[in-house]
């Protein structure tokens, strides 16, 4: 397939960081890494930006600071205690989580560093309840293959997780305490992937390296990988929060696309001679013009005393309607940037619409004055608001005569992105005097070479030796994460086979039906075995999985009792046979072992999922040749 | 000397150099660019600490260094000139702030991570705006030291600074302190401020001031508030509880720290604070019986006797302990007692031996809260017998503190025992109040 782009000639640069939670107790002291909405407590703090260096202040945090925002924290006495109310100085480091960081900078061809020094970061947004995340390397210098060549990871950490965001407000944010504390990896790469396909390529690599650990989370939220972006001209924007792998092709071509368009918006404007300079911070008041617009929302504004106010965007006109990525605008990225003031902007390229008439439309233009290119933007609020958005509408504006502006923007789950915030600043960070450094002795670092697990791709080779089953079935449990789980099953005696054909095609095969993210490991193994013992057959664990769906906090054995899929024993089987035989003996007698075929639908039909088909196919049988 | 400063000494690179180092691993060279760190205070030396130009720090095991090269050595940095005092606003209060140690107010070198007080008007005034706009304030640094290092004589350095100020115009004190031992300069200072009829405030953090989530800045401010209040006395102000909401003030001499780490530690023992303070400025009196503001000129008295110790009683004890501080000349014994306020019977004896020999002998209770009573058992009528002063309802840091400073005053036992049981400084209570306890 021709590609969309040359990324070569555009010069693609791709960077990835990716944080993955790891399976063990938290960081700093020895609570459960879990996740609860089971609230036992609040408190309120506030945060104060810190002195820098040169013993100053940045103005815009102390001013933010006297605005007086204050977080409130909700907790549990069980997942967060002391430490992570930051009433008492951290402990640890968890000790088995550095060992599994080490084991992935090994797997990632790493160097871990022989001291660790763990550091305060500081993270002045509440998210982290002590005003800064601690975070340590731990290695340094990794590196993956790829077919487009090799891809550099300068640096793999260790650090906490932040709070989790339950409400933002004007004046207060709600942070939930739970996650505050799970130990994080961050693996950052080099920015040297130069093709969409390859970043995926480097995150499945990463990700298979973590997982082969068998101690990192699994499940939304417990992974995030965040991509760099950035073409020749245009500029590094941040993407946030994609989940999946198999998104990040997409999101990079999305991201250059928007790039290419942005820099051909700012080659026309320059051609059409618009400076920076020319987009001047004038607000006209339109509302007179709007007294009797058949727009709702402008009329609805307008009735409640707000005003609407229009802004001029000299050698605009037809750039803002542009699309730079599968249905969004130039405007749409206007839109985004006022989001923090009003729902909505309205702008010349898309008018009239939504209820503005072409003579609403004309009105402004003469109003503003406005030539053949100029365009204007309108805002329906109350006036401060107004001008605030309007504000960022002209921010954005001057920016688009740059070209693309460097920002940290969020997935959108089709793959295009949108404006979240600025880039940060760099980080200020400064020692973790409460924990001692840590000492990595030579012998301790060999001793965790030697013993590393197993790769991905070393696994599924070993299950197609080990088990015999076919390898993209070991692919796709691999894959799924569900290997340990099959490996356990196994444990309890039950056939390879079998295993992954419930766990990959019956089980997987339900996703449409039902909720099957609420069945548990747990269950899934209480399932098998019930299997085992003799309890079901092989057939009820379809409807064992669709009841557990249903109602995950019923154990297995219950919703086998509940659907009647508890198979009956020898006898009773027998007993509905013979009643089956009863009711159709004169049949039987006729067709001898020519009824045999008849014999088993209608004994199947009393009996499938209750008794095992074999059992009944050889009690049916032997009876025909009874009575013949 | 341990490896690390012989590395550096030997190689010429000094805390702050830039350097490249050269690295072994595996038979790979590794490279490392970034700033040398001082070397950590405890670590065993075998490790060269550089910070990174992404801002983390790394050790670099000695032994596995092929070569290090000075990329950069900075120059010395031109010491900044802070402001001392800042020119006075009219209409706004005084109040002059001493140092002592502690990090109540500091900044970091986030270059190296050392944390610097910060004691000039200038760097007081970055850290924490909001208290010039209170108060004109006078920072004083008086003196730096851990307070697990305090000593009798500093509380009279103290004392002195205090009444200096005061007695030239400042409207209040506040004083800054290491949260250890700060209840029992609350204590010492309750005692030698004599005619005090103006604020004199103890302020302290439990979480250094380099963090965001510091509790010092709010901490700071309460206590200039309540330097300005309409209250004349030696008070500790700190978190009321573990969020940012309001502090509490505490009588001097009946607070004391119940938490090594919490927030709101310092708690009113036997005792109702007095007064709940709001950064905002609200202040909101807890009690109807607080000393008001007033003229008066403040007096020192600061004579004290050091040899006196503290004892806590225990299953098993030695009677030894008691004769050996006897012996060793001691001329006042407080006795952390159990319950209502006993030691073991056998060592009822040696504290007989002690009154006889003059000692003034005083029992508090490791309870902390209540009151202690000699009459209910035996052994505590015993323990008046022998001459033992029940200190009712007394801290025993802050029957410590008196009991140094009485016999400061008097070498008479039967003086002294008066005097521990007069009520100078709001230590002891007439009656023990039903909501005093675990509050």
């Amino acid at each position: 397939m021709a590609e969309k782009f040359d990324y070569r000639e555009l010069g693609l640069k791709v960077g990835l960081e990716i944080h993955r939670q790891l399976d063990t107790k938290k960081l700093f002291s020895p609570v459960p890494s879990e996740l609860n909405d089971g609230v036992e407590f609040r408190f309120q703090r506030r945060l104060r930006p810190t002195m820098s260096e040169i013993g100053e202040i940045d103005p815009a945090a102390l001013e933010e600071f006297k605005k007086g925002r204050t977080y409130i924290y909700e907790g549990n006495h069980r997942l967060a205690d002391l430490v992570y109310i930051d009433e008492e100085p951290p402990r640890g480091p968890d000790m088995e989580a550095l060992e599994v960081s080490l084991q992935i900078a090994y797997l990632l061809n790493a160097k871990p560093v022989d001291e660790v020094h763990f550091m305060r970061k500081i993270v002045i947004d509440g998210s982290n309840v002590s005003g800064f995340q601690r975070t340590a390397i731990v290695a340094m210098d990794g590196r993956v293959d790829t077919p487009w060549g090799s891809v550099g990871i300068p640096t793999i950490c260790l650090e906490e997780d932040a709070c989790r965001i339950v409400e933002r407000g004007e004046k207060e944010v709600i942070y939930r305490l739970d996650r505050l504390g799970i130990p994080l990896v961050e693996i950052a790469t080099t920015p040297d992937i130069h093709h969409p396909e390859q970043a995926k390529v480097v995150a499945k690599y990463i990700g298979d390296a973590l997982r082969a650990t068998r101690k990192v989370k699994r499940g939304l939220g417990t992974i995030r990988q965040d991509l760099n972006v950035s073409i020749k001209g245009g500029a590094r924007v941040e993407i946030k929060g994609v989940q999946e792998l198999d998104m990040i092709p997409l999101i990079v071509e999305r991201e250059v696309e928007r790039q290419v368009n942005l820099l051909k918006i700012r080659d026309e404007l320059r051609e059409r001679g618009v400076k920076p300079g020319d987009i001047e911070e004038g607000f006209y008041d339109v509302t007179e013009i709007f007294q009797n617009t058949g727009s709702k929302i402008i009329a609805r504004t307008v009735k409640k005393g707000g005003k609407v106010l229009a802004v001029k965007l000299p050698g605009f006109r037809g750039l803002i309607g542009r699309e730079i990525q599968p249905g969004r605008r130039l405007g749409t990225e206007m839109a985004d940037r006022a989001k923090k003031y009003v729902k909505g902007i309205f702008h010349i390229d898309e008018l009239p619409n939504y209820g503005i008439t072409e003579l609403e439309v004309n009105a402004v233009i003469e109003k503003l004055g406005l030539g053949e290119e100029d365009a204007f933007v309108l805002v329906a609020a109350e006036e401060e608001t107004a001008r605030n958005a309007l504000r960022e509408v002209l921010q954005r504006a001057r920016e688009a005569i740059e070209g693309v502006p460097e920002e940290t923007r969020r997935a959108l789950p089709d793959g295009n992105t949108q404006y979240m915030r600025p880039l940060p600043g760099k980080a200020r960070m400064y020692p973790e005097t409460d924990i001692p450094s840590i000492f990595l002795p030579p012998e301790e670092k060999e001793r965790i070479r030697s013993a590393l697990p197993e790769l991905p791709q070393e696994k599924v080779e070993r299950y197609v030796k080990e088990y015999g089953i076919d390898r993209s079935l070991a692919e796709t449990i691999i894959n799924d994460e569900r290997d340990e789980l099959f490996e356990e099953i196994i444990g309890l005696g039950a056939k390879p086979s079998l295993v992954a054909s419930i766990l990959i095609v019956v089980l997987k095969g339900l996703k449409k039906e039902a909720p099957i993210d609420r069945i548990t490991d747990g269950h899934i193994k209480e399932a098998f075995q019930l299997y085992l013992d003799g309890k079901i057959a092989k057939e009820a664990f379809e409807e064992i999985f669709l009841g557990l769906a249903e109602h995950p906090e019923k154990t297995a054995a219950q919703i086998a009792e509940e659907k009647g899929l508890t198979l009956l024993s020898e006898e009773e089987t027998e007993r509905i046979i013979d009643e089956v035989i009863q009711a159709n003996i004169d049949v039987i007698r006729a067709k001898g072992m020519g009824a045999m075929g008849m014999i088993m639908g209608r004994a199947m039909a009393k009996l499938r999922g209750r008794a095992d088909g074999k059992l009944v196919s050889s009690l049916v049988r032997k009876k025909i040749q009874e009575l013949s | 000397m341990r490896k690390v400063e012989r590395f550096m000494d030997e190689n010429n690179i000094r805390v702050g150099d830039y350097v490249r180092i050269v690295k072994v691993d595996d038979g790979e060279e590794a490279v490392y660019e970034g700033r040398v760190m001082s070397p950590y205070e405890l670590s065993e030396g075998e490790t060269l600490t550089i910070k990174l130009d992404n801002g983390y720090n790394v050790g670099i095991l000695i032994d596995g260094i092929k070569r290090v090269e000075l990329i950069e050595r900075p120059k010395v940095s031109e010491t900044v000139s802070f402001q001392e005092v800042f020119p006075k606003k009219p209409g706004l209060p005084n109040v002059t702030i001493l140092g002592t140690g502690g990090t109540i107010a500091s900044r970091i070198d986030y270059k190296t991570g050392a944390v610097h007080p910060a004691f000039t008007a200038e760097e007081l005034a970055k850290a924490v705006p909001e208290i010039f706009e209170i108060a004109n304030i006078t920072p004083k640094l008086l003196m730096n030291i851990l307070s697990e290092d305090m000593k009798p004589e500093y509380w009279a350095r103290i004392a002195h600074e205090v009444a200096d100020a005061l007695n030239s115009g400042e409207d209040g004190v506040v004083i800054a302190h290491g949260t250890d031992t700060l209840a029992y300069t609350a204590a010492a200072l309750s005692f030698m401020l004599r005619d005090l009829s103006k604020p004199v405030v103890l302020v302290g953090a439990q979480r250094s001031s380099d963090r965001p989530s510091s509790d010092a800045a709010m901490n700071l401010t309460c206590s200039v508030r309540m330097a300005t209040a309409d209250f004349g006395g030696v008070t500790v102000v700190m978190h009321g509880e573990t969020g940012d909401t309001y502090c509490l003030a505490h009588r001097g001499t009946k607070v004391r720290k119940m938490h090594t780490s919490r927030r709101d530690a310092f708690r009113s023992i036997n005792d109702v604070p007095i007064a709940k303070v709001w950064p905002e400025g609200k202040i909101e009196f807890l009690r109807g019986d607080h000393k008001k503001r007033g003229e008066s000129e403040v007096v020192v008295d600061d004579r004290m006797e050091t040899r006196v110790a503290l004892v806590k009683a225990f299953p098993g004890m030695s009677p030894g302990i008691i004769d050996f501080l006897v012996d060793e000349g001691y001329k006042g014994l407080v006795i952390e007692g159990t319950g209502l306020g006993h030691v073991p019977t056998y060592v009822i004896d040696t504290l007989k031996r002690a009154t006889e020999e003059g000692v003034t002998v005083c029992m508090t209770s490791q309870c902390i809260y209540g009151r202690v009573n000699l009459n209910v058992y035996s052994t505590g009528r015993r323990l008046l017998k022998a001459g033992v002063v029940p200190c009712e309802d007394m801290l025993p840091e802050t029957a410590y503190v008196k009991l140094m400073w009485v016999l400061g005053h008097t070498d008479d036992p039967d003086e002294a025992g008066k005097m521990m049981l007069t009520n100078y400084a709001g230590e002891i209570t007439p009656y023990t109040r039903f909501d005093t306890f675990l509050r």
